[in-house]
């Protein structure tokens, strides 16, 4: 069917089977950044935002789109330019496969809670899981971006 | 994965109860467990037009929509505030805030999981559900009920004076529970509620009053010795059915001191 939705500020129309995932969809329309992991709902790397919350797009028929507004890393970049120096400062990006999903929900979660403590931020990225790091340099890392948000 | 051959955004409950008969057609929720079975569906039916995803509240109820999110429970203050947490506790640690903004309360309650952190929760209060044909039916008698062709519209917790805790152990902090459980005292009377079994969560009263001359540190160890042994158990890739029933003595006597203040 045909679905139209607002992708990263524009409108976008396109085909969709009614079992595609929206993952799919956003890779066919250029959102290369979108990246399938575990594919069973566990991983978060494929997060996206839904009318402004996260949500997995490996998960969420395309057809559900149909409608709303979704963002992409690709419509967020300069957000995301806001931290991501400070997690790379900790080391914390090392293979870079689970980067995206954790520069998304990073996003939400700051636009959720602008002053998040230490705790409130592991249980928003409870989620998104990486194989690198150990969490601990992107702990670091938001953290060290919130101390300078503070001067 | 299954396949899906069409997809129909129903405009109304009839629509989607006629559309539900073929049993080749299914109710979409967050379409999170759905999705990674196997087979092939015809048409796949979602309920998202139908204004079935705010929670309403009065002076005698909370009124959920099926499309209410996990993600909405653990965020709403008046449900938090009645059951002190409880709800929020039964759903913060399931898999990530993502996953929450997907998951629906109706996928959940209806799919009767045996893993479900809000069946067991929900257990625990003076819960009812919603049926479109079937009409509004006790939570504990639907989680025993067979699945059949009818839909789950709402669910809701009447304002009985309660006080519920819960509490889960899980082998890691996303992983779905080895054991969950609620211990509440709802209208005077105290019961738990047992939940990832593995199998269907069940509610067990405290019928000889274990608890009744008041809950301390000797009458939270009887009952939750009662609990255990009224709570069948099983095996499977999280633990063995010995290991969940010594859970449940432990997680029942704790939550019933947390419950009478200890």
């Amino acid at each position: 069917m045909e679905i139209k939705l607002n992708l990263n500020g524009k409108v976008v129309v396109g085909h969709a089977e009614a079992d595609a995932v929206l993952l799919d969809f956003l890779r066919e329309k250029g959102c290369l950044s979108v990246k399938r992991g575990c594919d069973t709902s566990n991983c978060g790397l494929c997060t996206v935002l839904m009318d402004g919350k996260p949500i997995l797009s490996c998960s969420t028929l395309a057809v559900r789109a149909d409608g709303h507004e979704i963002y992409t890393l690709e419509g967020l970049q300069k957000e995301a330019a806001d931290f991501l120096g400070f997690i790379a400062d900790q080391g914390a990006d090392q293979c870079g496969f689970c980067n995206p999903g954790f520069v998304m929900n990073t996003i939400a979660l700051l636009r959720e809670t602008p002053d998040p403590t230490d705790d409130e931020i592991r249980a928003y990225l409870a989620g998104n899981l990486c194989r690198c790091s150990g969490y601990d340099g992107q702990l670091r890392g938001i953290r060290s971006f919130l101390d300078s948000r503070k001067g | 994965m299954i396949t899906i051959e069409k997809y129909v955004r129903a405009q109304s409950l009839e629509e989607a109860w006629t559309l539900n008969q073929n049993k080749r057609n299914r109710i979409i929720g967050g379409m999170l467990w759905l999705r990674l079975g196997k087979g092939s569906v015809n048409t796949v039916i979602d309920l998202c037009d139908l204004d079935l995803n705010t929670i309403e509240e009065n002076d005698e109820q909370f009124s959920i929509g099926a499309m209410v999110t996990l993600r909405d429970l653990e965020l709403h203050e008046g449900l938090n505030s009645y059951t002190h947490g409880a709800v929020k506790n039964a759903v913060k640690d399931i898999v990530g805030v993502q996953l929450r903004n997907m998951a629906t309360v109706g996928g959940s309650i209806w799919g009767r999981f045996g893993f479900s952190d809000v069946l067991t929760v929900f257990l625990g209060l003076d819960t009812y559900v919603e049926l479109y044909q079937g009409g509004i039916v006790p939570l504990r008698t639907f989680a025993s009920m067979k699945k059949d062709t009818d839909i789950l519209v709402r669910l809701i917790v009447k304002k009985t004076p309660a006080k519920i805790v819960y509490t889960s152990m899980r082998n890691q902090r996303t992983d779905f529970p080895v054991i969950a459980c609620a211990v509440s005292q709802i209208g005077g009377k105290y019961r738990a509620s047992i939940g990832a079994r593995p199998a269907r969560a069940m509610v067990i009263r405290d019928e000889v009053g274990l608890l009744s001359g008041g809950i301390t540190a000797e009458s939270a160890k009887a009952f939750a010795e009662f609990v255990a042994e009224k709570a069948p158990t099983e095996d499977n890739a999280r633990g063995s059915a010995a290991y969940r029933s010594h859970l449940i003595k432990v997680l029942t006597q704790r939550a019933a001191l947390e419950l009478g203040g200890i």
